[in-house]
């Protein structure tokens, strides 16, 4: 459980830990647009898609279909497309006046209110699935048993951190993104496009954001606040993998999904919620540039 | 008709005299308390530090003061505490409260991480909700602490026996207001509030002038934090009873944050005009609740919250040094220490060269 837990914790970290490392904006409206991403999947794969033609039958033993396909798609365009008018319509007239980290938050801030709050109007304050009903559960080995939707999470997983691992450290653009966030002037004046260049990593992060949020939806329910309640965890694993490393961000989500559910043995339920920010601390005072972080 | 207004009973009541000034005291208290915490918040924001979790703050003091003013616990009840100590005592002890979480969260700032500090906070609040609701026999979980004794109910009917409670409960409110907002325009116009600008404009130059910056962030941030708790304390005991569920994000950070930025961070008087604007906006729209169309009146808490979401991101672009400015510092509020120097130079109060 844990492990599944951790890996969409994971896929939102990286596109936390991006945004915050290259462009120096920590994104608190980060968990907001995945859940966007969440109700764009729902509206599609629900009644109202379906009466759109969109629904489909499942794949094998997975819990959906071409559905959740045309969903997502539909739901990375989407967020993709907020995340970026939000750079243009706000961050870059923010930084262009010379604002830094604690302007970009309290703006985020703002933005995440907003966002919560037009789901409500939309959808109301209810819990919705994506699929009704009960999936069954295979078992591989004696005693260990996982759902084939699990399965699929933990291999989009890998599949997503290898993407992002090639696309920065084997293209051009993730090399000019690793310059951006060196030296934003330096980069400017050997000819990167810098406002391209945080175009890109926007989309990128927009990109995790919508992926994150169709993952989470899969495992679980579907509400207003799915994703701004793992808004400390997704930091908790940027943090704890060090800010802007996509791989550490991979390994900071697992621990801390994993963390969270391991702790429940020991302490009551009511103490999970504060392992991020126990994780946090600790990484703090013991290392502060996280596993994999540059000396700042 | 779209401008036929309803005579409900709720627009009665707005226009008889006693009706409005009913509510016009029930207002005044309750913004009172959220002035406070927007002052306190103003404070550790004038030096330099991001608190995303006023929420936890204020039900920190809002539960210390119910454990040790309740009554034992009854039956079917079970929390620690429940003294029967005097609301003042209550009062200090939330404050306290307030300021040993402040203690407590201060370690990112050590660490001269204060982005990190916006992180931790934001999920403190949620943290001490999921506790409270969960634990067994510590605050009783969901049901929460009730029957809290207002304040100074015994004194209040010895001075002014007879007369309406509702009353002294404002005058008391009001008198903390006053004292906050003197207490941080000292502290502010003080030497310590000196270095804390020092601090927050150029943290280095601090630290080389002997300064140990650390201490005096850690500091500001305590203050605000006893603060916040005492505007809990206070909030409690007009209240009368506290439950997780009442100390949401939305009502007790985000609403906040809207003030200050409504108002003006930085400077206290626009916070006090901010406390009122967004306060008069979030509790006058339900007034009105009544005459707005089916479709709209039902969802009047989600625009309420669209709306604080969008006055915050309208006024940083817009009007980033709010309602009420500060003496042409504002722009350096709003940049940080790492960042590249705002692309207006500072304007500096006094001449360079005089003949």
């Amino acid at each position: 459980m844990g492990w599944i837990v951790g890996s969409i914790i994971a896929v939102g970290a990286v596109g936390v830990t991006l945004v915050y490392g290259i462009l120096g904006v920590g994104d608190f409206s980060f968990g907001d647009t995945m859940t966007v991403g969440m109700f764009v999947v729902l509206f599609v794969v629900s009644a109202e898609g379906a009466n759109l033609g969109f629904a489909g039958g499942d794949f094998g033993p997975l819990s959906f279909g071409w559905g959740l396909v045309v969903g997502a798609l539909l739901a990375i365009t989407l967020v993709v497309g907020l995340v970026l008018l939000l750079e243009v319509l706000v961050y870059r007239r923010l930084r262009r006046r010379g604002g830094g980290f604690f302007v970009f938050a309290i703006a985020s801030l703002g933005i995440g209110i907003m966002l919560r709050a037009l789901i409500q109007l939309i959808w109301g304050p209810g819990n919705f699935r994506f699929a009704p009903g009960i999936h069954k559960a295979i078992e591989i080995t004696e005693g260990v048993r996982i759902k084939p939707d699990q399965i699929f999470l933990i291999g989009l997983t890998l599949l997503i951190g290898l993407g992002v691992y090639l696309l920065l450290y084997r293209t051009r653009f993730g090399k000019a993104m690793r310059a951006t966030a060196d030296n934003p002037d330096l980069a400017e004046a050997s000819g990167i496009h810098t406002d391209r260049v945080r175009l890109g990593t926007w989309a990128l992060g927009g990109l995790m954001a919508a992926l994150a949020g169709v993952m989470l939806g899969i495992q679980t329910e579907v509400r207003f606040d799915s994703g701004f309640v793992l808004l400390l965890p997704l930091f908790a694993a940027a943090i704890l993998g060090g800010i802007g490393s996509p791989g550490g961000a991979i390994l900071g989500g697992l621990v801390v999904g994993i963390g969270q559910e391991v702790s429940t043995r020991w302490i009551d339920t009511g103490f999970k919620p504060a392992i991020p920010f126990i994780i946090v601390t600790a990484v703090l005072l013991l290392r502060p540039r996280g596993l994999f972080g540059r000396d700042t | 008709m779209p401008f036929d207004i309803p005579f409900n009973e709720l627009f009665l009541t707005l226009v008889t005299f006693d009706g409005a000034v009913n509510w016009t005291v029930g207002f005044l208290t309750t913004v009172s308390f959220f002035a406070i915490l927007a002052l306190a918040l103003n404070t550790q924001w004038a030096a330099g530090i991001l608190n995303f979790g006023v929420a936890a703050f204020f039900m920190t003091g809002a539960y210390a003061t119910a454990i040790f003013t309740l009554d034992p616990p009854q039956l079917l009840e079970s929390y620690v505490g429940g003294w029967g100590l005097p609301v003042i005592f209550g009062w200090l002890m939330a404050a306290i409260a307030g300021g040993i979480l402040a203690l407590l969260l201060s370690i990112p700032m050590l660490r001269l991480r204060d982005d990190f500090l916006a992180i931790t906070t934001i999920g403190v609040a949620a943290i001490l909700r999921s506790i409270a609701n969960s634990v067994d026999g510590l605050v009783n979980r969901a049901r929460g602490l009730n029957g809290l004794p207002r304040f100074l109910e015994g004194i209040a009917d010895e001075i002014t026996p007879g007369e309406d409670y509702r009353w002294f409960a404002l005058v008391v409110a009001l008198l903390f207001v006053a004292f906050v907002f003197w207490l941080v325009s000292r502290a502010g116009a003080s030497p310590w509030g000196r270095v804390l600008r020092a601090v927050r404009d150029n943290e280095d130059t601090a630290r080389a002038s002997g300064k140990n910056t650390v201490a005096f962030r850690i500091q500001a941030f305590v203050l605000g934090g006893v603060l916040m708790g005492l505007a809990g304390g206070l909030y409690a005991h007009e209240i009368k009873s506290v439950a997780p569920s009442g100390f949401s994000n939305v009502i007790g950070t985000f609403f906040v944050w809207t003030m200050l930025i409504v108002g003006g961070s930085g400077n206290h008087k626009g916070v006090l005009l901010g406390a009122l604007a967004v306060g008069f906006f979030w509790f006058g729209i339900p007034l009105f609740q009544e005459s707005f169309p089916d479709w709209l009146g039902s969802r009047v808490f989600q625009v309420r919250q669209l709306i604080i979401g969008a006055l915050i991101v309208i006024f940083l672009l817009w009007r980033p040094e709010g309602l009420l400015a500060e003496q042409a510092r504002v722009s350096r509020y709003v940049s940080r220490r790492r960042d590249p120097p705002p692309t207006t130079p500072p304007k500096d109060p006094t001449p360079t060269a005089t003949p």
